[in-house]
């Protein structure tokens, strides 16, 4: 079994924790995980990219191989158009947020960025913010996205729910909860 | 033994502490940065008494460049201590005296050089390939593939400098510093004592001496050799002979990646030898090009193997890589890119169907200090239609990019005063040189002193938002209150240091102390102040 993820989106959306999320529940799965990120100057608001490598054999590229991710997981959706190649061309989904973050003056007509997204043949968009807002935290959104993904990833959803609690125990209850209420609210979106 | 999850260069900074680690010096730079930022975390660990098995605490520092880490790293070698040096590739460049001649001494405490190289120059300005300056000094390299082996290195890397007596770099490239995978660890070692080395002359470099010392370690050369005909690290896989594979650290990874799709359009493997220690195994390389028909090398960087091992075989055969342009001579590889050199067909994802995604440049961070500071250098500079603006590297970087097209240079850590100072020498004025703090005592510091000893008229901005930014805040060598009294002691003249606040609220007075600068003609510091906006996210983190 390999589950290869695309993580994608823009400097300061939270990518890092989700890949972490992912993983640690994986692991606890006994899983073989890699992850690889990108760090230094592409972080400075620049387009983020983590790939998350799940396998029940030690896997051995850092990176993911063109064709070849079963899911895009996307906080933007320009982010989520960029990594189509990587995609697996007759079984991989796109679960992006529909958001545009546009911090640059060639960013495409929004509009025509989801008109491409609806096109594809496997894809889940979701206004992530506002469901986070919804669920009470509007920081909250990348949670979102995994509870979205949930029923994709080879990984039981009680496992993400501990990953979670493990990843945001130091900031609180509170933040937990939050979090967990995002994952849930994401989960409902994709039954 | 345990099992961690650990980036790559977190697996070298534990493989160090697990091997006897007492001192560790760096200069932040991507992709090296988390070497040092773990070693820190673990030296805190071992002093809260929470790292199992190392009961004696190290030094975990960070230096003003990479030369000063470097020269650290050899004093505590000296001193007996396992010592360890990490930086980025360029950084290499700027300890490159003391690394070159530290292969002359006769390391007392293990010293290992790690440098991590960043092909394709996610965040650098050029692509080299450490390998050829371990080769230059005339010093084994070992080039990890994986987290594990990153790990492992590191340790047999002191065993091995200890032995040979000389340094051993430990090369890795940016996918793996910044991939993570579980690691097995090893108990750790215990810290060795101070010892110094035995009396005699082998750490002065005298020209009789370093006579003697370069010809010692000529002679070792041939040990080298032998002990990479031998190294677990250098294994010769048999296999179908058609077509020879060799391949360097990470590389492997991505011809393993593409194996099974190999063997099922082959019907086999091809006989491979990889390679993670040099100077390269000789034999090793004769054996496979001899039993095959052709070779493929895949190797992260330059072509370091495939240019040595020409001068290793006899001609005849065909040899592919990055000389004949089988696989690109720029960037990183990648599973794709591998997977084309050894003759698979590509595997083609989705695409857009009519909108080809823009690029998304990085940026300054909403509120960054180094905006405001370029929207008064901008608006001070408009009286002048002849001015060059030289800058460095570090966020301000960014400035080169719209909406602020502010700066004109960006060459190496520290050159923008000295090219400031050039252009100016020969005619070109005003000319402003745009420097980061933690840039300025890095290199910046030393071209200043020359600027002061000619009076030569550039105006230096001190971008000062008291960290090293663009590699994730760490600290600055020396806080922002110290810079003053630095310039004031090489001798600016205390009227033309200005300290001022990079903030638009303060832009009319911000520009008309510029303009003043300007209108000097001599060398004057104008220091804008603001903390890094991430630098205070971190804070309120901690
Ligand atoms: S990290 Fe700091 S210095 Fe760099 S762009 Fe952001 S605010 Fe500016």
């Amino acid at each position: 079994m390999n589950y290869d993820i695309v993580l994608c989106g823009v400097g300061g959306q939270g990518g890092i924790s989700v890949s972490v999320v992912i993983a640690k529940a994986a692991m606890a799965e006994g899983l073989r995980v890699k992850q690889s990120e990108v760090h230094g100057m592409s972080q400075r608001g620049g387009e983020v990219l983590a790939h998350l490598r799940l396998s029940d054999k030690e896997p051995a590229s850092p990176t993911i191989a063109k064709g070849c991710a079963s899911l895009i997981l996307s906080f933007e959706p320009l982010e989520a158009l960029r990594y189509l190649p990587w995609l697996a061309a007759e079984s991989g989904i796109v679960i992006s947020a529909t958001s545009p973050l546009k911090n640059m003056a060639s960013y495409p007509d929004t509009a025509a960025v989801l008109a491409e997204l609806e096109a594809l043949p496997r894809k889940l968009l979701l206004d992530a913010d506002a469901m986070a807002r919804e669920a009470g935290n509007v920081k909250t959104a990348n949670m979102v996205l995994v509870g979205a993904a949930a029923k994709h990833l080879p990984i039981k959803p009680e496992s993400l729910i501990a990953a979670i609690r493990e990843q945001f125990a130091r900031k609180g209850e509170a933040i937990v909860d939050a979090n967990l209420r995002a994952f849930e609210h994401g989960r409902t979106a994709n039954p | 033994m345990g099992f961690e999850t650990l980036m790559g260069d977190e697996a070298i900074a534990l493989g160090a502490v697990h091997a006897g680690l007492g001192g560790a010096f760096a200069y932040p730079g991507t992709p090296s940065t988390e070497i040092m930022e773990s070693l820190q975390d673990l030296a805190a660990r071992q002093k809260a008494g929470t790292l199992e098995g190392v009961s004696l605490p190290f030094v975990a520092q960070w230096c003003a460049n990479e030369k000063t880490a470097y020269e650290s790293a050899l004093g505590s070698c000296f001193a007996g201590k396992r010592s360890m040096v990490s930086m980025k590739h360029v950084g290499l460049n700027v300890a490159a005296d003391p690394f070159i001649n530290s292969a002359l001494v006769k390391v007392n405490g293990g010293l290992v050089v790690v440098v991590a190289d960043d092909p394709g120059m996610h965040s650098s300005q050029d692509e080299q390939d450490s390998r050829w300056l371990a080769d230059f000094a005339r010093v084994p390299c070992l080039e990890p593939a994986d987290q594990q082996e990153a790990y492992d290195m590191t340790i047999e890397a002191f065993e091995l400098s200890e032995k040979y007596e000389l340094p051993v770099m430990l090369r890795i490239t940016t996918r793996l510093a910044h991939s993570r995978s579980v690691v097995a660890t090893r108990p750790p070692l215990a810290q060795g004592p101070i010892h110094k080395p035995a009396p005699g002359m082998d750490w002065i470099l005298m020209p009789a001496v370093a006579r003697r010392r370069w010809h010692e370690l000529l002679g070792k050369q041939l040990e080298l050799k032998r002990l990479s005909e031998g190294s677990a690290r250098n294994t010769l896989k048999a296999g179908d002979k058609k077509l020879g594979i060799i391949s360097s650290g990470l590389a492997r990874q991505y011809y393993l990646e593409n194996l099974d799709d190999l063997i099922a359009a082959r019907g086999g493997a091809p006989m491979h030898l990889h390679l993670g220690f040099y100077p390269l195994p000789e034999s090793l390389i004769r054996e496979l090009y001899e039993a095959c028909d052709e070779l493929l090398i895949i190797e992260e960087g330059y072509p370091l193997v495939e240019r040595l091992l020409r001068g290793i075989v006899a001609p005849g055969k065909k040899i592919m890589g990055k000389e004949t342009g089988d696989i690109p001579y720029e960037g990183e590889l990648s599973p794709d890119i591998v997977r084309k050199a050894i003759g698979l067909p590509e595997r083609k994802g989705l695409a857009s169907r009519a909108l080809t995604p823009p690029g998304r440049p990085p940026q300054l961070c909403q509120g960054c200090p180094h905006a405001d500071s370029y929207g008064a250098l901008k608006e001070a500079l408009k009286d002048y239609p002849l001015h060059a603006v030289t800058s460095d590297i570090g966020c301000y970087t960014l400035g080169a990019l719209p909406p602020y097209n502010a700066i004109e240079t960006t060459v190496d850590m520290g050159a923008s005063i000295g090219m400031a100072r050039g252009a100016a020498e020969v005619g070109l004025t005003p000319v402003v040189a745009v420097i980061g703090d933690s840039t300025f005592y890095h290199s910046g510091l030393s071209n200043l002193i020359d600027a002061v000893s000619h009076n030569t008229n550039i105006t230096v901005l001190i971008l000062d938002n008291d960290t090293t930014g663009m590699t994730g805040a760490q600290p600055t060598i020396l806080p922002s209150s110290r810079l003053e009294p630095v310039l004031k002691g090489v001798g600016i003249a205390p009227e033309h240091i200005r300290v001022l606040r990079a903030h638009r609220n303060e832009h009319e007075q911000n520009v008309q102390a510029i303009k003043a600068e300007l209108a000097y003609e001599g060398p004057s510091v104008i220091v804008l102040v603001r903390e890094c906006i991430e630098a205070l996210k971190k804070a309120r983190k901690a």
